[in-house]
């Protein structure tokens, strides 16, 4: 029996959350007394290979015969006969984009039970019963899984890194696939940006910016941070911001550790997405706003005048 | 080409809601379209009215008689047709086979699925479906095209996007961005949504593979902490020394 963790490259690299997904699959390998393996799907440098030693996995299985681009269907299967092959009771997915779309497919290959977004390990092993926010953040469930195997999926930002070196044997599995049904016709995209989903520190704002126009004090203070910008959903559907800042039950659940909400309203469906940061500020000029019953500190004031001189007093802290 | 949406009936976004054991308590719960079904319905039908070829819209859903107000307004925004299989859609595994034997009994060129349920937030009724049905899949899909004729998908990805051309059928989990604002029915949609076909499906067997055992409230917050518009620098000190996070 073995924990197999899967891990996303970008462009080859890993990222912190691919050292988040080991540290967690190995708390639940080392409670169940199994090994922990990492699987790595397309090109990665053999030194990136070597920073995932740190996080404990016993043997790290790598292919990257055609993985170029994903397909769901194939890499799907490729992960679910690596499972097969290492006799993995408990597959680890990220929750994100790429994890969402694998982790259902290899969860009916496997004939296992999939819960996604869990942020702890599980409450008992025998049976296997774990916990999840439904509702959108709104209450916990228990979800007890019954089939032999199972599949997690992590939320990013949730569970500790811990340092818990193994061997992490750099070892070529062999896995079939066919032809993919999907191809990746063009690629568009920036990098060198802070995402939003991998930001520690995030300013957002809302509605009570009045337009794209003032978003020049909240870029300088996320700016100042080191800090990715996001705001509300007006904001996006107005067009003032682009989607992929859009946080909140329609848009982009993030946990950051700091959350700065600027002119936002803090409506149930915006605190559903950010209710998991670990701090949230409110600045707004509403005393009553509903943001300040989430926010852990607060400011009642015109963010015209407050962003600036926040931005003052970070730059000098 | 034939769409076919898959819709699940979900409480407001704004319910506070409340439970007796695991059952969620559904006095005074309005309930609506998934807002992602509701935009993945939106896009459908706007690629329909755009002349690009689209023949018909369906919609399936897995849920007990209750949900067919649900449904009847997703025909009312302009669906075609629909099926319900007569279950309560106890776990995503369960949602997938049956909505899987929906489209095996139809043609369908595209199936959409909005990304997560606003209920149990699984995350991962499309891509079982997928699997179940042998099918490619997309997720995080931010836009669906049709060009001469051929479906194109926008995936998102860290920092922008990537184009697919994909073989059909497929099915793609939708997201914020495939439409923006959602189709509102008119009177005449309400309408003619009543004389809509309603097809109700009997739901076949499936393994429990998973269950909700117990449902556990939020430990309530501490207050917030309020500093004066005056005192900025009070604010950034607990930031640095008390939350530790700058
Ligand atoms: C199905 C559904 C899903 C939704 N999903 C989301 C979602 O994912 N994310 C989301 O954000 N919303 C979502 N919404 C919308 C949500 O209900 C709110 O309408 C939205 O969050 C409000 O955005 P806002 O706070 O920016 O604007 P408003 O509610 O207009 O609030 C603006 C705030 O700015 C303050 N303000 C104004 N001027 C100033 C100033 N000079 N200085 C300081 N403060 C000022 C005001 O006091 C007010 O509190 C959803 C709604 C529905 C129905």
């Amino acid at each position: 029996m073995s924990v197999l963790v899967y891990l996303e490259n970008w462009d080859g690299k890993f990222k912190k959350v691919s050292f988040e997904l080991l540290s967690y699959g190995k708390k639940i390998a080392e409670d169940m007394g199994v090994p922990m393996f990492a699987l790595s799907l397309g090109k990665v440098d053999a030194s990136e290979l070597e920073t995932l030693k740190t996080y404990g996995p016993e043997k790290i299985f790598v292919n990257d015969n055609g993985f170029d681009s994903l397909d769901n269907e194939m890499y799907a299967s490729a992960i679910s006969q690596a499972a097969e092959k290492e006799d993995a009771t408990l597959v680890v997915f990220s929750q994100d984009n790429v994890g969402n779309a694998l982790a259902g497919r290899v969860a009916v290959r496997l004939k296992a039970g999939l819960v996604s977004a869990v942020s702890a390990i599980p409450i008992s092993y025998d049976p296997f019963i774990i916990k999840k926010k439904v509702y959108t953040n709104k209450v916990f469930g228990h979800v007890k899984v019954n089939t032999a195997k199972k599949i997690l999926s992590l939320s990013k930002n949730t569970f500790e890194i811990i340092e818990n070196a193994a061997a992490g044997v750099v070892e070529e599995l062999a896995l079939d696939h066919a032809e993919p049904k999907t191809k990746v016709e063009s690629t568009d995209k920036v990098t060198g940006k802070l995402l939003l989903t991998d930001a520690e520190l995030v300013v957002s704002a809302g509605r009570g910016m009045k337009g794209p126009e003032n978003w020049g004090m909240i870029e300088e203070l996320a700016e100042t941070l080191g800090a990715a910008t996001a705001c509300s959903r007006p904001c996006s559907d107005e067009g003032w911001r682009p989607h992929t800042e859009h946080v909140g039950q329609t848009g982009k659940i993030i946990a950051p550790n700091l959350y700065i909400a600027i002119g936002i309203s803090g409506a149930i469906q915006h605190i559903g997405g950010i209710s998991n940061s670990k701090c949230i500020v409110a600045i707004n000029k509403d005393p009553d706003a509903p943001i300040f019953e989430a926010a852990d500190y607060g400011i009642v004031g015109d963010a015209f005048k407050v962003i600036p001189e926040l931005n003052e007093a970070l730059k000098n802290a | 080409m034939n769409i076919l949406v898959c819709v699940s009936n979900v409480p407001d976004t704004t319910t506070k809601v409340k439970f007796s054991g695991t059952q969620l308590e559904t006095e005074g719960v309005q309930w609506i379209v998934n807002p992602w079904d509701e935009l993945a319905i939106t896009r459908a039908l706007e690629l329909k009215e755009s002349g690009a070829g689209v023949d018909k819209i369906t919609i399936a859903t897995v849920g007990l008689v209750g949900t067919e107000t649900t449904i009847r307004k997703g025909l009312a925004m302009g669906a075609d047709d629909a099926f319900r299989v007569d279950a309560d859609p106890t776990d995503a595994f369960f949602t997938a086979t049956q909505l899987a034997e929906v489209i095996k009994a139809g043609s369908y060129d595209l199936i959409m699925t909005g990304f997560e349920s606003a209920d149990y937030n699984g995350i991962s009724v499309g891509g079982m479906l997928s699997e179940i049905l042998g099918y490619p899949s997309v997720g995080a899909v931010s836009a669906v095209n049709i060009v001469d004729g051929k479906l194109q998908i926008d995936r998102e990805i860290d920092g922008g996007k990537e184009v697919l051309s994909v073989q059909t059928p497929v099915v793609a989990s939708v997201q914020k961005g495939i439409a923006i604002d959602p189709r509102i029915p008119a009177m005449r949609g309400i309408m003619m949504a009543r004389r809509k076909p309603l097809t109700v499906m009997p739901a076949v067997e499936v393994e429990v593979y998973t269950e909700v055992v117990e449902i556990e409230l939020p430990e309530a917050k501490s207050a917030v902490k309020m500093f004066d518009a005056e005192d900025i620098q009070g604010l950034v000190n607990a930031l640095k020394n008390e939350a530790n996070v700058i």
